[in-house]
């Protein structure tokens, strides 16, 4: 459904943007309707310049994002916008304090619907509200402040929605809401799923990413480093920054030193050996990846990793 | 016994009324022992990081005592306080890493405030470069600015400077909160670090991440709504918790092995009640599966257990 392909993101910065600073290199994977994708990385690492790149919010520098095999730069906006949609972070800033949430549903209706009759506009509000599983009565005329976090957050999906997306962006959503309630919307990313939703899940959390997708993409200093299927990527990671990131990951029922002691156990191969060069010997060259060289190449079935010193000409 | 807090109660002064933000708490920690402090947002779990170190000017206190190293703790009284704060008791604030001042080098800073408290910076110099390294970092932070350190770095340096004067207690509130998880091990492991050599004799461990208070602490204390829910050794509120809201909490937790498709977990239905006139009885009421006309008296916080304190009816 959708897919990058070699997309890159530079910004300018610096004095007279003077300076580049590359945010996404060389970026390919795609996200299947259906399915829960989670990309996951640190804090800087290029997550939310890629949520923004398929939104369209920026433009990628290099490579092309299709959607059903169309450039979607050069789909009309509107028309992209009824099939893929964004919810961001910090929920209490993404919605204007002054409008009820009828009213920013309203807003939706005047650009998308405007010929629409009233009986069926309310139903299909109710519909979204209902899939969201929040009480019309509870939160319609309400200001956001009236609402908790988790409520807000899942009204901001409902408005995504009510326009038959195909594709739902989800940066960092969970991160603002108390344990509690992070679940529900966690669950609910399941459930559009279920509906045939493809969904591009953004977070830094690996127990998040790990309790709802399928696939996983592990991203390094706007690198994919490691990619594939969820279970193969937590299972048997590769790259030595995934085995980094699953052994910091704190669990309730195993202690940091346990888990250490076991990776140690069974990770054979030093910490430096790169997997993707003794996968693919021959696949030497000037160092940076270039569209001859595949950035990830495949470990087993549906699990992929990069080289890890990509950028450092000839030190693999 | 190392500190005990008595029916502590402080409120703020608010123009609506006072908010019951600490509502009669009771707890104690032993010497060596580090407590963590978990429950949702507002609970008041920061409130009382400040209760017993630094009353902020909203916050007044109703009533209560405390007493650290069989010496009590005048708390109420801000003049009287200067003599314990930063020696026998002191707080890592929630956000201190991004209100340190950013035109002060961090070794002029530290001097600055070794001085206010008259005590010889330059005689300590050794020590401070001695604690730097034993949190990992180089010296030559201590010739930088704030931002010129990552995130990690400087929580690091925060950690440092707390605990330079060895004190009893120390109250380090979502210290790791804003960090990316490699960084956030990091500096969780420095909290035992300090407490095994003594540095620290007892630590208050305050986070809404439950899963860093797995690895870290000894006992947690979970708080609900201005009061404590219950208080047992970290197993025994991870693996078997008796409260009826640590149990709906602890299995609404997401963790790296569980996955949607396979178990399905569930939030809290609800949000906790308004403290500014929180309802009569047990606070947990309106959201517990157990409730009955009982809970519309408030449940007394009593040791079900040895070393085990519930607050329900319903539990024996
Ligand atoms: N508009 C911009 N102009 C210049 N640089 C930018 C811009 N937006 C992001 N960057 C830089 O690009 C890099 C990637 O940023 P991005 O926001 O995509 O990271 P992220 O993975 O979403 O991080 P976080 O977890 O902190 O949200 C960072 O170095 C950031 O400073
Ligand atoms: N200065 C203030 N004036 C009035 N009410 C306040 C003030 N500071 C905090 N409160 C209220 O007191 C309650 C407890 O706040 P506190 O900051 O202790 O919560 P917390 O558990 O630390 O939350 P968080 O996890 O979000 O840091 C909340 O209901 C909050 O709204
Ligand atoms: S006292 Fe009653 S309402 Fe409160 S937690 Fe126990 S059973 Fe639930
Ligand atoms: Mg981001
Ligand atoms: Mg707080």
């Amino acid at each position: 459904m959708l897919t990058l392909d070699h997309v890159s993101k530079i910004y300018k910065v610096g004095t007279f943007g003077g300076t580049d600073l590359a945010a996404v290199k060389d970026v390919s994977f795609s996200v299947d309707a259906g399915q829960v994708v989670s990309l996951i990385g640190e804090s800087g690492s290029g997550k939310t310049t890629i949520g923004r790149m398929i939104l369209r919010l920026t433009q990628a520098t290099r490579g092309t994002i299709t959607f059903d095999g169309q450039d979607v730069a050069k789909l009309p906006r509107r028309g992209y916008y009824r099939l893929v949609q964004g919810v961001f972070q910090d929920p209490f800033s993404s919605y204007n304090p002054i409008f009820k949430a009828d009213h920013v549903f309203g807003m939706i209706r005047s650009v998308y619907f405007r010929g629409m009759p009233n009986a069926e506009w309310d139903a299909r509000v109710e519909a979204a509200l209902e899939a969201v599983g929040l009480d019309p009565d509870q939160v319609l005329h309400k200001y956001p402040h009236q609402l908790s976090g988790g409520q807000l957050q899942r009204l901001l999906i409902a408005r995504a929605l009510l326009l038959d997306i195909r594709m739902l962006v989800a940066d960092e959503i969970i991160s603002m809401l108390d344990a509690s309630t992070r679940i529900d919307v966690l669950n609910l990313l399941g459930d559009l799923k279920a509906r045939g939703l493809g969904i591009l899940f953004i977070t830094h959390d690996l127990s998040l990413g790990y309790y709802s997708s399928q696939r996983t993409l592990i991203l390094l200093r706007g690198q994919i480093v490691e990619m594939g299927a969820t279970e193969k990527v937590y299972g048997n990671p590769t790259h030595p920054y995934t085995k980094m990131l699953i052994a910091s990951v704190p669990l309730l029922h195993k202690k940091w030193r346990q888990v250490e002691q076991e990776l140690e156990t069974t990770a054979a191969p030093a910490a430096d050996a790169c997997t993707y060069h003794a996968l693919q010997p021959e696949l030497r060259g000037d160092g940076a990846s270039a569209p001859a060289r595949p950035a990830l190449v495949e470990v087993e079935e549906d699990h992929f990793v990069g080289c890890i010193r990509p950028y450092v000409k000839g030190a693999c | 016994m190392s500190l005990q807090v008595n029916d502590l109660r402080v409120y703020y002064r608010t123009l609506a009324g006072d908010v019951r933000a600490l509502d009669g708490v009771t707890f104690s920690i032993a010497e060596g022992e580090i407590m963590g402090l978990a429950g949702e947002s507002g609970c008041g779990k920061s409130t009382l990081g400040k209760a017993l170190t630094h009353f902020d000017s909203r916050m007044r206190y109703v009533g209560g005592d405390v007493v650290l190293d069989d010496e009590p703790l005048p708390i109420m009284d801000s003049d009287a306080m200067d003599e314990f704060r930063f020696w026998s008791v002191s707080i890592i604030p929630q956000y201190a890493m991004s209100a340190m001042n950013p035109t002060r080098k961090i070794g002029k800073m530290i001097a600055d405030l070794l001085e206010s408290r008259g005590e010889d910076a330059a005689a300590m110099r050794p020590e401070i470069e001695r604690r730097i390294e034993l949190v990992g970092l180089q010296r030559d932070v201590l010739d930088r600015y704030p931002i010129e350190l990552s995130g990690g770095m400087k929580q690091r340096v925060v950690m440092v400077i707390a605990t330079l004067l060895n004190p009893s207690l120390l109250i380090a509130d979502e210290i790791t909160s804003a960090l990316d998880v490699s960084t956030q091990k990091a500096v969780a492991e420095t909290l035992i670090e300090f407490r095994d050599r003594q540095l620290v004799r007892t630590m208050i461990v305050i986070t809404h991440d439950m899963s860093i208070l797995a690895q870290v602490a000894d006992t947690i204390t979970v708080m609900y709504a201005g009061k404590l829910a219950e208080k047992a050794a970290t197993d025994v509120i991870i693996g078997a918790p008796k409260h009826p809201y640590t149990r709906l909490l602890i299995s609404s937790l997401p963790e790296v092995g569980v996955r949607y498709a396979d178990k399905r977990l569930t939030g809290i239905p609800g949000n906790p009640p308004q403290l500014l006139d929180p309802p009569l009885g047990c606070r947990f009421q309106a959201r517990c599966p157990l409730a009955d006309a009982q809970c519309r008296e408030e449940p007394p916080f009593v040791e079900v257990e040895p070393a085990h304190f519930v607050a329900c009816w319903k539990v024996s």
